[in-house]
């Protein structure tokens, strides 16, 4: 996911919860059931889950520019030889 | 926002306050319930009205209660606990009130009825001065919710009397 996108899946998750979960009290309230406004929430929560937590692609539209390998490639790790552990693993350092 | 876990854990966090929210307004929209009870109880007989043997008054009744308490039971009711006492005045105690007879009422097809019964816990005096006393019966209720504040309140019937003498 890029920035943009990760901010657009936390307002998304906010919005949708609150949204509706204010649907799922109005539900319960109207039909006088306690439980049909829990039923109704757990769903919108489950919802909310699937659309906003996973890696879906349209958050992926404005993907991050990393560098290219051959940048890296110019400035390679130093490799240590067997003298250069020996010093590095001796007691006396 | 960087990883799954990262966004599944602001997910069920954000959830549960929402629910908490959700849960006040419930409570909260039980104020707007109309409610009118009523109540009516009658002393049928005086079984027993005898001094212990270690000096208190005691007395046993049968009550005849009849309610209607369906008007209490809102959306978010879990139980209404219903009780009966009887209240008076004696010289060592402003105020004295003895439980008579309690009952829970778990749903509102419940909650209108009517039965008789004898006191279920013992009406005892701190003394000798149940002859010739009036007293008020009250029949209390709290009403439990599913989530929120719990209410409770009464209606008095006054003019009840025992008495003169010991049975």
């Amino acid at each position: 996911m890029d920035w943009k996108g990760q901010k657009l899946a936390e307002e998304l998750m906010k919005i949708l919860l609150i949204a509706f979960g204010g649907v799922a009290f109005i539900a319960g309230y109207v039909t006088s059931s306690f439980g049909t406004m829990m039923m109704i929430y757990a769903g919108v929560v489950l919802f909310t889950a699937m659309f906003t937590a996973p890696n879906w692609s349209f958050f992926n539209l404005h993907p991050l520019k990393w560098l290219d390998p051959i940048e890296a490639e110019k400035y390679p790790k130093p490799e240590l030889t067997t003298e250069s552990w020996k010093k590095r693993n001796s007691k006396h350092c | 926002m960087h990883t799954f876990g990262y966004r599944a854990n602001a997910l069920l966090t954000f959830a549960i306050t929402a629910l908490a929210f959700i849960c006040a307004i419930a409570s909260f929209s039980d104020k707007f319930s109309n409610q009118n009870p009523s109540a009516e109880i009658q002393i049928l007989n005086i079984n027993r009205f005898k001094k212990q043997s270690h000096g208190n008054d005691e007395v046993s009744l049968t009550l005849d209660i009849s309610a209607d308490l369906q008007s209490l039971f809102t959306w978010n009711t879990k139980q209404v606990f219903v009780f009966v006492a009887a209240e008076y005045e004696t010289p060592k105690n402003s105020l004295n009130q003895v439980s008579l007879w309690d009952a829970i009422i778990p749903a509102k097809e419940d909650a209108k009825f009517r039965i008789q019964v004898s006191n279920k816990y013992r009406f005892i005096d701190q003394g000798q001065n149940l002859r010739g006393k009036e007293f008020n019966l009250t029949l209390h209720w709290h009403v439990m919710p599913k989530t929120g504040k719990m209410f409770a309140d009464k209606i008095v019937m006054p003019g009840y009397s025992l008495p003169d003498a010991y049975r």
